[in-house]
């Protein structure tokens, strides 16, 4: 553990922890908004809605994430010019938040689109036969009876985020699996430890959350 | 009971589900104050023709007026002739995450703009007109059928609404529970109300009814009163309907 007592490199490692935190936290919530109002689009009764809902599912849920988040670095930055921060990092941060998010939304729009199959087709008959609008009847109706069955498949998809935003170091920035690859390359004679203290910090961070996810599904579950 | 122009009109309405034709050619006109029972055997339309007055189910030719207006397709227009439509469901379809009271007050708060408080006390007094002002804070779960049923006509009151349409509103009830759901139904058509009841229910037909229409394979067969039509059915299809259900 000689290479963590070193304070530059434990410095380093809980910088690499936070960037994953940070670049999990901000794409999570963009990600549920997209993701939610693609799956209103999706079940709309207006067919142009339906097909771009349709189209950004198939195409980002079929690509290569890291796909998604080199075009949004090389294409996005690099070609088209979107600077998002006059600091490198910052800027790679958010072009790493644009990739997660709306690749993890075409996820997010299939769970809560498998939700509102969930709530008997009855329930937004009644609704509409009292004159609530389509937005009004998902928002208030639908929606609320879905969200119990799509906590569980969030948690899976919450984790799976996280996970993926290693993949951000792709692009420059300095998140764990950077950080984990520069210790490596420094320090050869203690690969393994390093490997298990980076493993270890992914577990012990994904394992509660799935735990609390699932807690949290039952415990709605129930309330019906 | 009958007076001015008719509140509900269908004309020549075909629809079809595929290949089937379940409404053929089907007119019909609903005055105001008028109760009109639709019966038939199952398959014959009746759900569909319920369901058509406020186009929960789109019809594929010819037109329904409600009110003089003749429905709208989508949109604002819709929602707002629905809100003046109340529908009672064979499986009640209260709102599940929602408690009895709120079920009853959400329709007149977000589609009319009421008042929070008014619409309790307004959704309290109806609760209590169907018997059921002590279940106000319960999940529709916890109720028994036949009091879900007669919360959700709570419901659809709540709108005030012009006519009120009756999709087999006992048909998913035990029998014991058939009766309260339509003894509120018949206190309702004794105030005036003008109701469209799809229902196998031959008593209420007879004694609440002032008319009853049979269908038969999506077509209109016969339109008469209560009385006229059990003592002398003129078609043989609906003569044949009736020696099955009143023998027993």
């Amino acid at each position: 553990m000689h290479v963590f007592a070193d304070p530059t490199n434990f410095d380093a490692y809980v910088s690499g922890f936070l960037w994953i935190l940070k670049l999990t936290g901000a794409s999570a919530v963009i990600a549920l908004v997209i993701g939610v109002l693609l799956a209103a689009m999706r079940v709309s009764p207006v067919p142009v809605l339906r097909g771009f809902g349709a189209a950004w599912v198939n195409i980002f849920r079929n690509t290569p994430l890291t796909l998604v988040v080199f075009f949004c670095y090389f294409g996005l930055y690099v070609t088209l010019g979107l600077s998002l921060s006059q600091e490198l990092d910052l800027n790679r941060y958010w072009l790493g938040v644009i990739g997660l998010s709306t690749y993890t939304s075409a996820f997010v729009c299939e769970a809560v689109r498998s939700g509102i199959n969930t709530v008997p087709a009855g329930q937004a008959e009644a609704a509409r036969a009292i004159g609530l609008s389509f937005a009004q009847t998902l928002r208030i109706v639908v929606l609320p009876q879905a969200a119990r069955s799509v906590i569980a498949p969030f948690g899976s998809i919450l984790i799976a985020l996280c996970k993926n935003a290693t993949i951000v170091g792709t692009i420059g920035l300095l998140e764990s699996s950077n950080i984990m690859k520069d210790l490596i390359n420094s320090n050869g004679d203690a690969v393994i430890p390093i490997f298990l203290v980076f493993a270890g910090t992914f577990a012990a961070l994904l394992i509660p959350t799935g735990y609390f996810f699932g807690w949290l599904a039952n415990r709605l579950a129930v309330k019906r | 009971m009958t007076t001015g122009e008719p509140l509900i009109v269908l004309d020549s309405v075909n629809k079809w589900f595929g290949p089937l034709h379940v409404l053929d050619d089907v007119s019909l006109s609903v005055g105001r104050g008028e109760v009109v029972v639709v019966i038939g055997p199952s398959g014959s339309g009746k759900s569909t023709l319920c369901r058509a007055i406020n186009r929960l189910e789109p019809i594929n030719s010819g037109t329904i007026t409600f009110d003089g207006q003749t429905l709208p397709a989508e949109g604002k227009a819709l929602a707002k002739l629905r809100s003046e439509v109340g529908m009672v469901f064979q499986s009640f379809n209260l709102f599940a995450h929602k408690t009895i009271l709120e079920n009853v007050t959400l329709g007149p708060i977000k589609v009319r703009g009421e008042k929070p408080a008014a619409a309790r006390e307004r959704g309290l007094a109806l609760l209590d007109r169907v018997g059921i002002a002590n279940q106000a804070d319960k999940f529709p779960a916890q109720l028994s059928g036949g009091q879900q049923q007669r919360a959700a006509i709570a419901r659809a009151l709540a709108m005030r609404p012009k006519a009120m349409l009756f999709d087999e509103p006992t048909s998913a009830l035990d029998p014991e529970m058939v009766g309260e759901v339509l003894d509120v139904m018949t206190s309702l058509a004794r105030d005036g109300m003008t109701m469209v009841v799809v229902t196998h229910e031959m008593g209420f037909a007879r004694h609440a009814a002032n008319r009853v229409i049979f269908m038969a394979d999506g077509k209109l067969v016969e339109d008469a009163a209560p009385a006229e039509f059990f003592a002398n059915p003129r078609s043989e299809r609906a003569k044949d309907f009736l020696s099955k259900i009143l023998t027993h």
